[in-house]
């Protein structure tokens, strides 16, 4: 076994406990994913760019939407305490409150779930691992997206 | 024996009470593979001017106290671009940082620059970095035939890229982005420089195809704009401008 590892000055002498030689070189750490001349070239379509955009464009939209709807259900009006069925069945009475919510609920989601496609793209080291997690948060996503948007147009202020 | 370097410290050594020589601690990250496959901190302390630069520390260490210890160097005067490392850790050029300048008081950490495979001490593989800037094809591309003298440019058309031209491919600039760090299938700053260097030269033709291999999975849209870029560069270059340039020229290309 290695003995002089833990000994600073014993770099670069080669003694004949080490594991290691010239001939026998210990592996070296590559970094994930590096570039070589086999890194598939290329492809063509915007897909990249119009998801950069989308995030640009929806967060604009956003900080209205969501400063509004903290604002209208959290501070105004006696703030927290007064939502309640009735408060949310008043509200989705109105078609203009119910595409307020629904375009909030779509953007935050398709913003949200981008930025994690993103962060796992960033951080996400092995492709297994890579690909897994994304068809999670794309699972997720489309999940919510579906749910939220049957509730908003089938609600029933009636229901028992 | 007549380098100045060795006067100098035999002075130093002799106890001149003006000596401009102050005793700086250097702790430097290295590894052989050859001995161990663990890598470990080993300090230096060393006699010299605080007005020197880190690469001549690192050059008395090497021709003085450690043989063993491996960098590259090779103009030694901030043009070659081949001793970019990690120092008190921001990536700059040894050659071009005064020892003064990164407080001497506190031991003066050396490391290789990050992303990239290290190959021994402060050498890494420099592969995947120049894979990175060929795919960008950093030369000029024109159609038909070539005139019988040189293409002409205003100035103000060679003013629109200078900043990009200054790269000396050093890779301090990619070394330093976290998502190179974690990815290294992405361009990296010093491709995408360098593509800018002739994406918006006027004159040349191959503008189209660079902004098309950039607009991919792996190219400027990746970029999150931390700006490491910007202060990593020895050149001072605006790396991270280039880049949202690239972006804006694609966006515009698109609309």
């Amino acid at each position: 076994m290695s003995s002089e590892t833990s000994s600073a000055a014993a770099i670069g002498d080669v003694e004949g406990v080490s594991l290691y030689d010239v001939d026998h070189p210990a592996p070296v750490i590559e970094p994930p994913r590096k570039r070589t001349s086999k890194t598939p070239k290329a492809s063509r379509g915007n897909f990249e760019m119009y998801a950069w955009l989308f995030m640009r464009l929806s967060g604009v939209v956003l900080v209205v939407l969501v400063i509004g709807h903290l604002l209208i259900q959290l501070v105004l009006d006696g703030g927290v305490s007064k939502i309640g069925f009735a408060f949310v069945a008043g509200r989705w009475a109105s078609p203009f409150w119910q595409a307020w919510d629904l375009i909030m609920l779509w953007l935050a989601m398709l913003h949200g779930g981008n930025g994690l496609r993103t962060v796992i793209n960033d951080y996400a080291e092995r492709d297994n691992t890579r690909f897994w997690l994304k068809m999670l948060l794309y699972t997720a996503t489309v999940f919510t997206v579906l749910l939220g948007t049957l509730v908003i147009f089938t609600f029933d202020p009636n229901i028992r | 024996m007549a380098t100045p370097t060795l006067d100098k410290t035999d002075k130093a050594e002799a106890g001149f009470a003006d000596s401009p020589f102050i005793t700086a601690t250097f702790r430097i990250r290295r590894f052989n593979p050859e001995v161990s496959d663990e890598v470990q901190w080993q300090d230096f302390q060393i006699e010299i001017d605080p007005k020197e630069r880190v690469l001549d520390a690192l050059h008395k260490i090497k021709w003085e106290i450690d043989g063993t210890l491996t960098f590259r160097r090779s103009c030694a005067h901030g043009i070659c671009g081949s001793d970019a490392m990690r120092i008190n850790g921001k990536n700059r050029l040894a050659c071009k940082t005064l020892i003064k300048d990164i407080n001497p008081d506190k031991p003066i950490m050396v490391e290789a620059i990050k992303g990239l495979t290290v190959l021994k001490d402060l050498v890494v593989d420099m592969d995947p970095f120049f894979q990175a800037y060929h795919d960008v094809m950093p030369f000029l591309i024109t159609k038909g035939n070539e005139p019988t003298r040189e293409r002409l440019q205003s100035a103000e058309e060679r003013e629109r890229f200078d900043d990009t031209t200054k790269c000396i491919l050093c890779a301090a600039c990619t070394s330093s982005c976290p998502v190179f760090w974690n990815d290294g299938q992405y361009f990296g700053p010093a491709a995408i420089v360098n593509a800018h260097r002739f994406i918006f030269d006027s004159r040349d033709e191959g503008g189209e195809q660079r902004l098309e291999i950039l607009n991919d999975r792996d190219g400027v849209w990746r970029c999150r704009t931390t700006f490491n870029c910007t202060d990593a560069c020895p050149r001072g270059i605006e790396v991270t401008k280039a880049i949202q340039e690239v972006k804006r020229a694609l966006i515009t290309r698109r609309f």
